[in-house]
């Protein structure tokens, strides 16, 4: 065989579309993935009379579910909650946490305390956080951050070990020669910074965004532990403590866990792309 | 910046998990009085047959759950990484149980274990079926797959970029060998994809060794206590049962297990990684 009728095989197999294996993808994603969502929107239409075969689509549209669901778990209100925590957690994370990153990314090779610090947050990766809830929860109602402006900290400061893992990585990939220059140029420190660092900073941003929005939207467990007040709590932690009222109307319930799905759908749907190459840069570069 | 901002890591986990050490050798109950009390809450814990099966049921759980999602996951990201149609579109589907509240998935599946699937079981006449899982014996079997189910979307993702770090001139050349598809994976694929597997291993390992949401919010622990994982069983203790102290020391175990686990396991798949490549 020659190279060049090699290649000519060879370029044909990559064109060729592998249809049993598409099919397989297909079938799995239906059964196991739109079939638990399609059942969801479908039930949160319906009327509880409506029933008995629970699969099929409703009879008649019910929209007043939505209506319901919206006042019975103060949907507004907890809705408010998630939102200011999460963008609040994830603006101050972003500014926060990068800069720590930088720092240590840049002085690790001469300082030692940067390099001790560097250690510090990562080896605080290995405890979880269960292990340090009981004493977090005495410590933050005695502060009295056991609300949302306190939570929101709490998930910055928390955030510390992951992303300076993610950002002091992606710094010693910044050529320090940009650096030198800058700081030639007169800039000082903040302006470097701000001004030299941060905008080359957007791949690595990116995977920040996505882990510290994924965490804090759907965190169940912090909220569970430290939002004790009705008024503060979370959309997750709203739907756990309502389960007891829904059990007899499914319908309802529904109604209520699609409410609290769509936000996080619609995101998905625009932002798929983005997001997916997120993670995905953050997995290549650790 | 960053001395500010590690005086607060130090000041809201680092103190809190000294406070817990220090805890674990008394016998605080979360308030009242308290005395030291030396190593006796960890010489209680071994001899707890509750705490005993809170682990063994965590110990089995994280296991059948690692396993289950690197297998799974590394095929699905495979069946994504072949020539297929609608590429893009599939893999934005598998990815999307990630963006999925825990807490939400678990309701969901509540329903179509108590709802959906026993009706299915009778006319198949699956007794196992018949009834609602999380009902009965078999309830972390419910919890296993809504768990796996979540997970697989993340792990699936950093295979599949994994995989697209692999060299294509390689295949070409195992083909002109004559190298089976197998022969190809075991040869190829998966040593030049055992950093990804590392992280994977980690972090399913951490995670489900941690599993309380989807405990939670299924089984809360039952029936009985035949669900209760350790972090399920620390959270209703440790707040709702007067045992601070105790249960400290349950958590400082557990983070022993967890740490111990994950140096090693960082240890043995780096080492394994270098041999290969």
């Amino acid at each position: 065989m020659t190279d060049s009728s090699y290649l000519l095989i060879n370029t044909k197999a990559k064109e060729k579309v592998s249809w049993p294996i598409t099919i397989f993808l297909i079938v799995i994603a239906i059964i196991f993935i739109f079939f638990p969502l399609y059942l969801t929107v479908v039930i949160a239409l319906k009327d509880p009379s409506d029933m008995v075969n629970v699969c099929a689509l409703p009879k008649k549209i019910k929209f007043q579910n939505f209506v319901d669901a919206w006042n019975i778990t103060e949907y507004p209100r907890k809705f408010a909650n998630t939102f200011l925590i999460t963008v609040l957690a994830l603006i101050l994370t972003i500014i926060t946490n990068s800069m720590v990153g930088f720092a240590i990314g840049r002085n690790q090779k001469k300082s030692r305390l940067f390099n001790f610090l560097y250690y510090y947050f990562i080896s605080a990766l290995f405890i979880p956080f269960n292990v340090i809830m009981l004493p977090l929860v005495k410590e933050a109602s005695a502060v009295h951050i056991d609300n949302i402006l306190g939570i929101t900290f709490l998930y910055i400061v928390f955030g510390l070990p992951m992303n300076t893992l993610l950002y002091t990585g992606y710094i010693k990939s910044i050529p320090k020669e940009l650096d030198e220059a800058a700081t030639i140029d007169g800039a000082n420190t903040w302006q470097l910074f701000f001004k030299v660092i941060f905008p080359t900073m957007g791949p690595i941003n990116a995977t920040v965004v996505i882990l510290t929005v994924m965490w804090t939207w759907n965190d169940f467990l912090m909220p569970l532990v430290l939002l004790s007040k009705p008024e503060q709590q979370t959309l997750q932690l709203s739907q756990y403590v309502f389960q007891g009222q829904f059990s007899t109307n499914y319908n309802l319930a529904f109604a209520s866990y699609l409410m609290v799905l769509l936000p996080v759908l619609i995101v998905y749907v625009f932002c798929q792309k983005w997001i997916t190459a997120g993670i995905t840069n953050g997995a290549i570069k650790q | 910046m960053t001395i500010p901002m590690a005086i607060l890591f130090f000041s809201f986990h680092t103190v809190p998990f000294l406070q817990g050490v220090f805890y674990s050798f008394t016998n605080w109950k979360g308030y009242g009085r308290w005395k030291f009390v030396g190593f006796s809450n960890y010489i209680h814990i071994f001899k707890d047959s509750d705490v005993g099966n809170a682990y063994l049921f965590t110990f089995f759980f994280a296991t059948l759950a690692t396993i289950l999602v690197n297998v799974l996951s590394l095929l699905i990201a495979l069946c994504l990484n072949a020539n297929i149609k609608f590429k893009n579109g599939l893999k934005a589907i598998f990815f999307l149980p990630y963006m999925l509240g825990n807490v939400i998935i678990g309701f969901i599946f509540n329903f179509i274990f108590a709802n959906l699937l026993p009706p299915i079981g009778k006319s198949l006449g699956i007794p196992a079926l018949s009834v609602n899982i999380l009902g009965t014996d078999n309830a972390w079997i419910g919890v296993l797959f809504v768990t796996v189910w979540q997970s697989l979307a993340f792990n699936t993702l950093i295979y599949l970029s994994g995989l697209q770090t692999v060299n294509q001139d390689l295949y070409e050349a195992a083909d002109l060998d004559g190298a089976s598809s197998w022969k190809r994976f075991s040869s190829i694929t998966f040593p030049l994809i055992a950093p990804f597997f590392t992280i994977n291993m980690v972090l399913c390992i951490k995670s489900f060794l941690m599993v309380f949401d989807q405990i939670m919010v299924m089984t809360n622990g039952g029936p009985g206590s035949a669900t209760t994982s350790i972090s399920v069983l620390i959270f209703k203790r440790g707040f709702q049962g007067a045992q601070f102290a105790y249960q400290s020391a349950d958590a400082v175990l557990l983070f022993v297990i967890v740490a111990v686990l994950s140096f090693l396991q960082l240890f043995v798949l780096q080492k394994r990684e270098d041999k290969v490549l």
